[in-house]
């Protein structure tokens, strides 16, 4: 019997997981697909917003600027990036100056470092913005991160420190006993007292295994983007935003933390939950709306499109309170954006204001830290040699794009909740993930995860267990 | 830290032919660095046929054509290392590699020759729309995963463009049991090779859709199909051509784009057209001393071209250590109506012996047409062409006396006859 069962392993599950590993519980975190951070969490934005944008007295509001100041030490002692580059909103028509004068007055209203700058001023501090831009609110403490690191990194810690992660567990029924549920996966069957449902956009289906009422539902709402090859220069420095509508906060530009450029998101409601596909008219809308806020976009240098399902709830805020109908089983539902700026004070939210009432929280006498990433492209040369006196894996090259080397990605293969597809290799240590998309190091990371795993290169998956790469042996 | 006086980036085709051309100059301090696990490059993942017919006087499999090079490289003891990749380049010719049996290592080098090839243009790069599952390869990887590691990618195939690599691959499926549905090609002509469009297509009666391309890629977990449309002379797919096709897996053969982020590192001028270095009649790019050969300056249709070339940028980077290359003024090679571009970009006539040989693309397929070259905008000569296609490069010879007293520009176009 585990004390918490989360069921979802993205952004949210994995930050509540990390923040019951602090205490004395027990936790099981189910995770549907081969990997956590797998979906949403892996296909947004990657901005840590100030929080200037959401509704007053919202949730999101409220949690967004909590999760702002929480990311950076947050992101110390997981020993990832964050680096909090800023953002401008910006105005290209003397109609938009009201809705930027609403929001600067709403970010000084929540204590938010903000300003109003000319478009000279903005022009200045990033050349590549529109010629049409005439004002800007600068943001300073907006940031980024790599959102499925932040995750990643978070359920290792948690599994460090003794979470137990359950992968390709698809919830199939969960039963409400008198003081604990028995929750059914397709793979085995748990026990737990409290149930924290963190399943994205499949929220509203795994509240309605325990609960017939229609509390809520969840729409996916599809985001599509661009993503832009590594730039030697930056393209922006900083996120450029356009001035939001009732759909959203619009077509971003925007510099990764790994320095390569996005563009996107449209918004689009989908009947599908597995709708990640681009299409056509959104990508050309990007491509036309991008052209608002900024000039010389390098669209030659685009690597890849991708996707990702925004989990909208019916009641346009986070769900984020326990059942009054079935008590102990927790809803952390419609984490659409900012949900990932806001994913630290979520979880927090969780355990404060919910979990506390009713668990007696004990905190452990000692905490395992986490080892960071091996990130050879990153040392010194010193450094680099030291590491391969050790093992001569770290001078093998596997990814050129990225300078990614064996070594780096065995490490990341033998870790808690550790890749087991080429996909959960890509994701943590990046072969595949530069300019030639996979086409010169696929081979060489199947090769690898065949031989750590101990399978056959022909049940190597990419990612789901109907993703096989290899059909067969050629003949002899 | 160790200084050669020639390292070479590269130990494919265009880096072993370049060796050998210094070589041959009486340079021996030469070090080629090859990332893979043995010399070749790509030629070894090409076990068809057809290599060789200029080179050679036959025709050998790519790993044959290899190895003809590779001998002379270790009968001669050239130095190389394997499984070494180049992390770094400066403009100062300071080059750090890593081996497994080294580390990492930086050394000096009095001159560099860039033979890094190229890569594949991806299915991202070009942004079809749908799924993004299992199933979806560059033609070349699907290549190595059959040729070099011994494994099948799929039992029935769609592939997007007609590259040579593309409809090798539509061959080499077919032998290996796959089914081939289909090539489909955006441009109204084919981009590979003729006799591989009959060898390779005619021949298993695989059919080739121009003016085609994919317009959707679905299934969530692995393909399950492709839609296929015709396009428009914009290159938009036409609503209402849609056709279907029921496959596992998609091949891309999209184009091939010069492998130069380590150029670019080293602040070498790449030309926005062959997304190559800029470099002169010597192969010298814009940084002094370092020279630049085969795919990784343009992207060649045959082994046998970059081989030629390369052994030119070979010599030509022995007579820069032996200080015989003069400086002096250079004038252009601008590539105008019709031409898509000229190597080399640049001429010091100071440096070309007898003749020139330019090496141009057309932008489009012609038929009866002149070239017409002029020399500061004076028409120089015609010579008539009964066809040019973009497929297929093209050579000029221009003789020294053509060049003499050019002072701005040599430049090609297309004219009518």
């Amino acid at each position: 019997m585990y004390d918490f069962l989360i069921i979802g392993a993205g952004i949210s599950g994995a930050m509540i997981a990390r923040d019951l590993s602090k205490f004395k519980c027990s936790v099981a975190l189910v995770e549907k697909d081969n990997d956590v951070a797998n979906e949403s969490t892996s296909a947004n934005s990657a901005i840590i917003h100030s929080g200037h944008d959401p509704k007053e007295g919202s949730l999101k509001a409220k949690l967004n600027v909590r999760g702002n100041e929480l990311y950076e030490d947050l992101c110390k002692e997981l020993k990832v990036d964050f680096e909090r580059n800023g953002c401008f909103v910006v105005a290209v028509d003397e109609d938009e100056l009201p809705q930027l004068n609403f929001l600067y007055n709403q970010a000084l209203s929540r204590n938010i470092p903000c300003s109003i700058i000319s478009a000279e001023e903005a022009h200045k501090r990033e050349p590549n913005l529109s010629d049409s831009v005439i004002a800007a609110l600068d943001l300073p403490s907006t940031g980024i991160v790599s959102p499925w690191e932040v995750a990643i990194a978070a359920v290792e810690d948690a599994c460090n420190n003794g979470v137990e992660l359950f992968l390709g567990n698809k919830v199939v029924s969960i039963e409400k006993k008198a003081d604990h549920f028995v929750v059914a996966t397709t793979k085995a069957e748990y026990l737990a007292k409290f149930v924290i449902n963190c399943a994205g956009v499949y929220a509203d289906d795994i509240y309605n295994l325990v609960s017939d009422k229609k509390l809520f539902t969840i729409t996916p709402r599809r985001g599509e983007y661009y993503l832009l090859d590594k730039q030697t220069t930056p393209f922006v420095h900083r996120t450029i935003f356009p001035i939001p509508t009732d759909k959203g906060k619009g077509v971003l530009v925007a510099r990764t933390i790994h320095h390569n450029v996005i563009l996107g998101p449209n918004s689009e409601f989908v009947e599908d939950k597995e709708s990640i596909d681009n299409t056509q008219p959104a990508l050309d809308y990007i491509r036309k709306e991008v052209f608002k806020t900024l000039k010389n976009i390098p669209l030659n240098q685009v690597i890849r499109t991708y996707s990702g399902l925004r989990p909208s709830g019916s009641t346009h805020d986070f769900i984020i309170e326990e059942s009054e109908e079935v008590p102990n089983f927790i809803n952390v539902a419609a984490i659409e954006s900012p949900g990932l700026a806001s994913a630290p004070a979520i979880s927090e939210y969780v355990l404060n204001e919910i979990i506390s009432k009713k668990f007696e929280f004990i905190l452990k006498e000692s905490r395992i830290e986490r080892r960071p990433w091996i990130i050879i492209n990153r040392m010194n040369y010193d450094e680099k040699n030291a590491l391969v006196q050790k093992d001569p894996a770290f001078a093998q090259m596997i990814c050129r794009c990225e300078h990614v080397s064996e070594g780096e990605i065995v490490d990341i293969i033998h870790r808690n909740a550790g890749a087991l597809t080429v996909k959960g290799v890509k994701r943590r240590v990046r072969p595949g993930a530069g300019r030639c998309q996979g086409g010169f190091c696929e081979p060489k990371v199947v090769a690898i995860l065949a031989r750590e795993l101990k399978k056959s290169p022909l049940d190597i998956l990419l990612d789901s267990d109907d993703s096989r790469l290899l059909v067969g042996k050629t003949k002899e | 830290m160790k200084t050669y006086d020639l390292v070479i980036i590269g130990g494919g085709s265009a880096g072993l032919a370049s060796a050998m051309g210094a070589y041959d100059q009486g340079i021996r301090d030469i070090l080629i660095l090859e990332r893979d696990r043995e010399l070749g490059g790509i030629l070894q993942q090409c076990i068809h046929n057809g290599f060789g017919l200029i080179e050679f006087k036959e025709e050998l499999a790519g790993p044959a054509y290899a190895e003809r090079f590779v001998d002379l490289i270790v009968n001669n003891e050239i130095q190389y290392k394997l499984n070494a990749m180049v992390t770094h380049m400066s403009n100062d010719k300071v080059i750090e590699y890593v081996t497994p049996s080294e580390g990492y290592v930086t050394i000096k080098a009095k001159a560099i020759i860039l033979a890094m090839g190229c890569r594949e243009r991806t299915r991202g790069a070009i942004a079809i729309p749908g799924f993004r599952p299992a199933g979806i390869w560059s033609a070349g990887t699907a290549q190595r995963y059959l040729n070099m590691e011994g494994y099948i990618v799929g039992k029935k195939v769609f592939i997007l463009g007609s590259g040579d690599i593309g409809l090798i691959m539509a061959r080499r499926m077919i032998l290996e049991g796959a089914e081939v549905l289909g090539v489909a090609e955006i441009m109204p002509y084919s981009n590979g090779l003729p006799r591989n469009i009959k060898q390779c297509l005619i021949d298993f009666d695989i059919p080739l859709f121009l003016s085609h391309t994919i317009t959707r890629i679905e299934g969530l977990d692995r393909v399950s199909q492709v839609e296929v449309s015709q396009v428009d002379e914009n290159f938009r797919p036409i609503k209402g051509t849609e056709k279907y096709f029921d496959v596992d897996t998609v091949l891309f053969s999209v184009g091939l784009i010069p492998e130069n982020a380590l150029s670019e590192e080293a602040e070498v001028e790449i030309h926005p057209r062959t997304r190559g270095p800029i470099v002169n009649e010597s192969y010298q790019t814009s940084v002094d001393g370092i020279f630049a050969c085969g795919n990784v300056l343009h992207v060649h249709d045959l082994v046998d071209f970059v081989s030629l070339e390369s052994r030119k940028a070979g010599t030509a980077a022995a007579r820069y250590l032996k200080n015989e290359l003069k400086p002096g003024k250079t004038f252009d090679c601008i590539a105008k109506d019709g031409i898509g571009y000229i190597v080399p970009h640049k001429i010091n006539i100071e440096n070309v012996d007898k003749s020139l040989e330019c090496m141009f693309r057309v932008t489009k397929n012609v038929k009866n047409v002149a070239l017409t070259i002029k020399k500061d905008g004076v028409v120089l000569r015609t010579v008539k062409k009964r066809h040019l296609a973009p497929a297929e490069m093209e050579k000029l010879i221009l003789s020294k006396a053509d060049l003499m007293d050019c002072k701005e520009s040599i430049s090609i176009e297309i004219t009518e006859v």
